[in-house]
């Protein structure tokens, strides 16, 4: 009997384990966007422009290198910063200058912003300078109506025209 | 419960607090579960327990799983609906171990915290602990990726977009899940991968986790097994795990049905930062990292082997819970005394912190050799880097009996701070003090010439046992007893009264159980024992120990000739004085009704009596 009591104390005991357990492994939900906002996602890898021209060497350059390093031509390897500019609606949301990646900064500039936004109708303007002169050399504008909970992602690929809205 | 460290003065207050809060939930579960079931006395054997529960259900899941975009939610689902009398239930199983094993790991990981158990001899345990914690939270974070539903979306991304955060990748992470099609079944083979080889990683963390002890408690018992095993079948019947909807890197989902278990420091990323999460996790593993170092404190002298002594039994070495005992072929090592003479060196006495062996002393001539002892004869090496201090060695050694005649008891395996030949002499004194109060020295009506006790011969009575009012000044119904406490637990002082003789050990489980038969052969009318709680022992094991060699059950035995109604053995925690004055109330109302002790000889005795007398007197 005493044992049976025991068992029983036991069982009770074991509830609030599985309380515990059943509840917090789904719950409470968690809401990290509003009901009624959206999700841009502004995200690009771009090789910018290089910070100088290509120039030929002089033959006493040529000279004083080894035979087998002796190309005519030397270009800088250091690229120049992306600058970019999001709008939304007219209003400046984003801009930032991203730095070209590898030890020589000879490699391709990324960036990855997230921005919640209210869903509904909104117009975007993106710009982007991959060069050393100032000024924005890509450039696009669009509007768009964004559902609740939509994605909108803004890339980059200069191959393709530029800004790209998916 | 180990002493606090000093060099953290606010750890001193919150580990009060907290053992004051987890000390009555323990011993309330005692109650009802018993020490062998109780699942607060066994985090970690738990902790095992989860593991091989998600191991054996995760098995059975990856049979029907598919490693593509399109078939993982599809399988899963099937697993989930198809088949929910053997899938579903795996799945709920598989989830809600997974969750389980990191309660019982943060619940094991607080409690050692609080008991202050990762300093000193503990370090590698608790340091090897805290890259486990990392494992823990990645097998199960990859494990919710694999579904590819919402949640497995936003943890995809949230993951990216944390680890974009450092400087790492030369293209974010995140680009990788852009938009639908961005992502492949190569992904998920990956994925795959590292579910199967984190866990993988985890156990063998596990492994070397409990290197350092002895006996390591790694599976429940029975009860306990089957009681959680049977909670989380039935959660799993009334709860089943589901999914979400599918994934759609188009979409995003506002609300997600977040594990709370694994996934608690995700909501972190969008309320604080990435970088701040990031710098919270580092800080985290290096104050877990850091304890050890900071609540660095002296440590007591360890355990050392008397080789003389040392009959290479190994008991010390299957008895001690940290592994700090190892047996090595025994060598005699020779030093030149003489032109031809050679003497055995053995047996030197190390300093505190120096590890036991054969070496030549320091104002003698040069070691000129060394030869084996009998093939295959062994003796006990202590390895003080492993040793607690706890003395449960010493209890073991079949040579810390005090009814040996040398003048000095000297064991095989000794404690500097509490050598067995004090234990003795402090034994000694003790009965002395109770049998003080009937018989004055010099004032036994037996005893023409008392002696005081360190003047009698081993195995002599230190009272003569009369019967009550015969001049011993007794009252009828009084008996006295001797109480064996253990330092880490309930205070055996508290007991102490005319009739009542105290003494605490390092830990119970240092008690040989020859010390009983002793102490009622010389004197007391009954001997209680008073050990920790049964699981709570500070040194794991000396409350087991001690009760398996009372039972007979575990060398050195207690002798079955010695009567065990008056001996009683007491599962007292700290601060459960009261338990144990109940105890001795209870064993004093006992030993009422018994006849008082009678002295009882065997050959042996008479032996050491001899020996003991001849040696002794002649110095006296």
């Amino acid at each position: 009997m005493k044992t049976a009591l025991r068992f029983i104390a036991q069982a009770l005991l074991y509830l609030p384990f599985m309380v515990l357990i059943g509840y917090f492994s789904t719950s409470p939900a968690y809401r990290h966007l509003g009901a009624d906002q959206a999700l841009i996602r502004l995200s690009f890898s771009h090789a910018a422009q290089r910070i100088g021209e290509c120039r030929q060497r002089t033959p006493e350059e040529l000279a004083k290198l080894p035979p087998n390093m002796r190309a005519p031509l030397v270009c800088p390897r250091e690229r120049a910063p992306v600058a970019i500019e999001l709008e939304i609606d007219g209003k400046l949301v984003y801009q930032a200058a991203a730095s070209p990646s590898g030890f020589t900064r000879d490699g391709a500039a990324t960036v990855y912003q997230r921005l919640p936004i209210a869903a509904g109708r909104h117009r975007f303007t993106a710009r982007l300078n991959d060069r050393v002169a100032p000024g924005f050399h890509y450039e696009r504008d669009v509007t768009l109506d964004l559902e609740p909970g939509r994605v909108l992602v803004i890339d980059f690929n200069a191959s393709q025209g530029g800004f790209l809205f998916k | 419960m180990t002493a606090m460290p000093q060099t953290v003065p606010a750890y001193g207050a919150i580990q009060a607090a907290g053992v004051g809060a987890l000390r009555p939930i323990e011993r309330a579960f005692d109650a009802v579960f018993q020490a062998a079931a109780n699942p607060w006395r066994h985090l970690g054997a738990l902790s095992f327990f989860f593991f091989w529960i998600a191991t054996a259900s995760g098995i059975y899941l990856y049979i029907f799983f598919d490693t593509s975009v399109e078939g993982a939610y599809r399988s899963v689902e099937e697993l989930t609906d198809g088949q929910w009398y053997a899938g579903g239930v795996m799945r709920s199983l598989h989830r809600y171990a997974s969750d389980a094993l990191v309660v019982s790991v943060v619940l094991h990981l607080v409690k050692e915290l609080l008991a202050g158990r990762f300093a000193g001899f503990r370090w590698f345990s608790w340091v090897s602990g805290v890259p486990l914690l990392w494992l823990l939270l990645a097998s199960g974070i990859v494990g919710y990726w694999l579904v590819w539903d919402e949640l497995a979306q936003f943890i995809a991304l949230a993951t990216a977009e944390w680890f974009d955060a450092l400087p790492l990748f030369s293209e974010p992470l995140a680009r990788n899940f852009l938009a639908p099609g961005s992502v492949d079944d190569r992904l998920f083979t990956l994925l795959m991968f590292l579910h199967i080889g984190l866990p993988l990683a985890l156990l063998a963390g596990m492994f070397i986790h409990v290197q350092r002890v002895n006996y390591g408690d790694v599976a429940p018992g029975r009860v306990l097994g089957w009681g959680t095993f049977l909670a989380l079948l039935a959660l799993s019947l009334a709860r089943p795990a589901t999914s979400m909807d599918p994934a759609n890197l188009a979409l995003v989902t506002q609300a997600v049905a977040l594990d709370w278990f694994y996934l608690a420091f995700y909501p972190l990323f969008y309320e604080w930062s990435p970088n701040a999460v990031w710098a919270l996790a580092a800080a985290a593993t290096a104050a877990l990292l850091a304890l050890p170092l900071a609540a660095r404190r002296a440590r007591p002298p360890v355990a050392h082997v008397d080789l003389a002594n040392c009959n290479g039994c190994g008991r010390c070495f299957a008895d001690c819970p940290y592994a700090a005992v190892v047996m090595r072929p025994r060598q005699l090592s020779f030093v030149q005394m003489g032109d031809n003479a050679f003497a055995p060196q053995i047996s030197p006495l190390p300093s505190p912190g120096e590890g036991s062996g054969v070496r030549a002393e320091r104002n003698q001539v040069s070691l000129r050799g060394s030869v084996g002892g009998r093939p295959g004869q062994q003796h006990a090496v202590v390895i003080p880097g492993l040793c607690a201090s706890c003395g449960i060695c010493t209890g073991a050694c079949p040579s810390s009996t005090p009814f040996r005649s040398s003048q000095r008891l000297v064991t095989g395996i000794d404690m500097p701070q509490q050598p067995i030949d004090t234990v003795r002499q402090e034994l000694e004194r003790e009965l002395l003090s109770i049998a003080e109060e009937r018989y004055p020295l010099g004032s036994h009506p037996s005893s023409p010439h008392p002696r005081p006790l360190s003047q009698k011969g081993r195995g002599e009575a230190i009272v003569p046992l009369l019967p009550p009012g015969e001049g011993s000044g007794m009252r009828e119904g009084e008996r006295r007893v001797m109480v064996f406490g253990c330092g880490h637990g309930a205070a055996a002082a508290a007991c102490k009264s005319r009739d009542v003789a105290t003494f605490s050990l390092l830990c119970i489980g240092m008690l040989p159980p020859a010390f009983i038969e002793y102490a009622l052969r010389n004197g007391a009318d009954g001997v209680l024992i008073a050990a920790c709680r049964e699981g709570d022992c500070e040194y794991r094991l000396g409350e087991r120990w001690l009760g398996e060699r009372l039972a007979g059950a575990r060398e050195p035995h207690l002798r079955p000739s010695v009567p065990r109604e008056r001996v009683r053995l007491v599962y007292a925690g700290c601060g459960e004085e009261s338990v144990l004055r109940r105890e001795l109330a209870s064993l004093h109302a006992a030993l009422a009704r018994l006849p008082r002790n009678q002295r009882r000889r065997s050959s042996r005795d008479k032996f050491s009596v001899s020996a003991g007398m001849t040696k002794r007197n002649v110095q006296a």
